[in-house]
């Protein structure tokens, strides 16, 4: 029992930062109908970026995390996940600017290609001595390690605890109103009709008089501070942080992106949807049937979902026109 | 990819090569077999007088060029010819090579009592391993038919999330095999369930291999390898897949059966992955692991058939070989390399999109002032 609620805990946590990068890869993939390979580097740059922060400039400013007598009050990790939105905001911009903005009448295989190219360049610069680094480091810890509830199951030797750590609460609460904003700017604010509209059909959205490149730009600044965000809770949940250009984190990205798929792609509510079935069926198949395989089972449901509703869970179905 | 310049080129190219289809049709069937002696003969030459020219350490890097260039030009038939875009190519080529190499090994330990190498050039132990390349090429062509299967389904980026995940599969999957057997004796009294999964090393790799990878098996393989893509390319077949590129729904209402040429294209592209994964594993100083299925490998590949010119043979064995040798001989630039690759992709896709030769191959551009006219002939007809 205990077992069972611990990675339902975990899957909770795990869920929401799926889904708050699905968020980035269905709104792009809505509006220019790519798949941003980029996206995942944007994550590497939020937590790189939140370490940085925290590691050379925050011990600077007399906060050192590592310090006992000068830890940060909690309102410094709201500073440094702004901090790191804000920075991965403009990147997500000028990356726009740069190399999608220019491809916008280009056959999407050729934009896909661009994505792959943009995702190596921040992996590779990120990677470089005077960037990031190429070895792992250990993420400082910006919050205090309270458990907030733990319960004890059976007795003696058996006993096992359950935890729900300060860690959990924020990791949910901060992505859930996160997800909430977006929610409220997609569908009631005159921008998110924008965004529809541009997803729905770019000419004619033009000829209405939307500002289409403008609208695009600000889907890339919203899509990387959610990524961002999301990269700064990953780390805040396991410090110890791989180099920029691991296999890990592109994977972390790729189940995202799975999840974007499996929810229905270019459909809000479905990616975060998605987010949490591929959080569920990951966590609870690593815990009940093999730990190592856990890549696996996201995509055989990924192969599968595709096979059986091309369209996703909540997507409607495209029709290609001649 | 119907854009303006590209399509119009392709008539010219597909002209051509129909033409020359036509005058190899007319004149003596064996003349065809005649570029495969040629590269078998140059093939045997480079293996006996190459590594006395230019020493150990250069056969090597033109070893690993051959093999790169069969890895790009056989994804190019399914990235360059028929337009879809797969990036799990290394697990194809990983997965051929385990099969390989766990029959050369353990072939070996049956066969001979030991898993070194046997027999000369040409001797027993180089057929033992060309075959067991075959059966890697071909076991790996079961699993294209089987990734290729859900791109009936699925359109562009889909698909390349899948054969992504594909790779990843492989890759978690070789990392879960048990200790490879060291002892002839322990091999011989294994029962079936040690040996069923095939113990292949698991996370850091089959070691033990013999290495039987040279220069004449190497440049056998490229050449059929080019000749079977360039025949591919101007027959009926692969005019049917390169329509499939240019426009699927056009190409199915002129009666192409477009699932079928998908599907046929990962299979052909996944068996000559497999062949030169079998080599890969073969080859000195390398240990064939799991990691060489992961995704960075595959996008290597990528990045060579779109900087070549998707569709272009020759373009993409001159990307290989640009790609393969520049970071061998640039060395100290290793931490550079990727970050130049990838501005280099950006930049081509904002500036040349189709790639250094497009659709061409490297001779139209001699012959260019020809077809040029005769292509404004029949535009002028029509």
């Amino acid at each position: 029992m205990s077992d069972f609620a611990q990675t339902l805990i975990t899957a909770i946590a795990i869920g929401s930062l799926y889904a708050l990068i699905a968020l980035g890869y269905t709104m792009v993939y809505g509006i220019l109908k790519f798949i941003n390979f980029a996206h995942s580097d944007i994550v590497v740059l939020g937590a790189w970026s939140s370490y940085t922060l925290a590691s050379r400039i925050l011990p600077k400013l007399g906060l050192d995390p590592h310090n006992p007598e000068t830890v940060p009050p909690i309102w410094v990790a709201a500073v440094v996940l702004l901090a790191a939105m804000v920075f991965c905001g403009a990147v997500g911009f000028t990356i726009e600017r740069l190399a999608y903005r220019p491809l916008r009448r280009a056959p999407r295989l050729n934009v896909l290609i661009t994505a792959i190219g943009v995702s190596l360049l921040l992996q590779n610069v990120g990677q470089l001595d005077f960037v990031f680094g190429a070895s792992p480091q250990k993420m400082p810890p910006l919050l205090p390690s309270w458990e907030l509830a733990s319960f004890t199951f059976g007795e003696g030797e058996t006993a096992r605890r359950l935890v729900i750590g300060l860690v959990d609460v924020v990791i949910f609460s901060t992505a859930t109103s996160l997800m909430l904003m977006m929610q409220y700017l997609v569908f009631h604010t005159k921008l998110g009709v924008a965004m529809r509209a541009v997803s729905f059909n770019t000419d004619t959205a033009a000829l209405m008089g939307i500002p289409v490149d403008r609208v695009v730009s600000f889907t890339f600044v919203l899509g990387s501070i959610l990524a961002a965000a999301a990269g700064f809770l990953y780390v805040m949940k396991y410090p110890g942080m791989n180099q920029p250009a691991h296999t890990i984190w592109v994977l972390l990205g790729l189940k995202a992106f799975v999840a974007a798929v499996i929810g229905g792609i270019g459909n809000v509510r479905g990616a975060v949807l998605g987010g949490f079935v591929i959080a569920f069926v990951e966590q609870f198949g690593a815990f009940y049937i093999s730990t190592s395989y856990r890549d696996v089972y996201v995509f055989t449901l990924l192969i599968v979902i595709l096979l059986v509703k091309p369209s996703g869970l909540l997507g409607s179905p495209l029709r290609e026109k001649v | 990819m119907a854009n303006g310049p590209s399509s119009s080129s392709t008539s010219t190219t597909s002209a051509s090569n129909r033409e020359q289809g036509r005058e190899q049709r007319t004149g003596n069937a064996w003349l065809g077999l005649l570029p495969i002696a040629g590269g078998l003969a140059i093939a045997a030459l480079m293996h006996f007088c190459l590594p006395g020219l230019i020493g150990q350490f250069y056969a090597r890097i033109v070893t690993d060029i051959g093999i790169t260039i069969v890895l790009a030009v056989s994804l190019n038939i399914v990235n360059g010819m028929t337009g879809q875009f797969s990036i799990g190519h290394a697990g194809f080529m990983t997965l051929g090579g385990y099969t390989a190499a766990t029959i050369t090994y353990y072939g070996s330990m049956f066969l001979w009592d030991s898993a070194g190498k046997h027999g000369g050039f040409l001797g027993s132990g180089e057929w033992l391993f060309i075959a067991s390349c075959v059966a890697g090429g071909l076991f790996s062509a079961l699993a294209g038919y089987i990734v290729g299967l859900p791109s009936l389904r699925l359109r562009g980026d889909y698909l390349a999330i899948v054969t992504l995940g594909f790779g990843e599969i492989v890759r978690v999957i070789l990392q879960q095999t048990g200790k490879t057997i060291d002892s002839v004796e322990e091999f011989k009294n294994a029962g079936w369930a040690q040996l069923i999964p095939p113990p292949v090393g698991g996370a850091v790799g089959f070691d033990g291999v013999p290495k039987y990878t040279n220069l004449f098996w190497v440049y056998a393989v490229l050449t059929i390898t080019i000749v079977v893509a360039y025949r591919l390319k101007g027959s009926s077949l692969g005019r049917a897949m390169i329509s499939v590129r240019e426009d699927e729904i056009a190409a199915q209402a002129m009666g192409v059966n477009i699932s079928r040429q998908k599907v046929l294209a990962f299979v052909m592209a996944a068996f000559f992955a497999g062949v030169a994964g079998g080599l890969f594993a073969h080859e000195r100083g390398v240990i064939i692991s799991p990691k060489d299925a992961g995704f960075q490998r595959s996008f290597d590949y990528v990045i060579m058939t779109v900087l070549g010119g998707r569709g272009s043979i020759t373009g993409v064995t001159l990307a290989a070989i640009l790609l393969t040798a520049l970071p061998e001989v640039l060395r100290d630039f290793e931490q550079y390399r990727l970050i130049v690759y990838s501005l280099l992709l950006i930049f081509m896709m904002i500036v040349r999109p189709q790639g250094l030769l497009g659709i061409h191959e490297i001779w139209n551009f001699w012959q260019r002032p020809k077809s040029s006219a005769r292509s404004a002939s029949q535009e002028a007809q029509a």
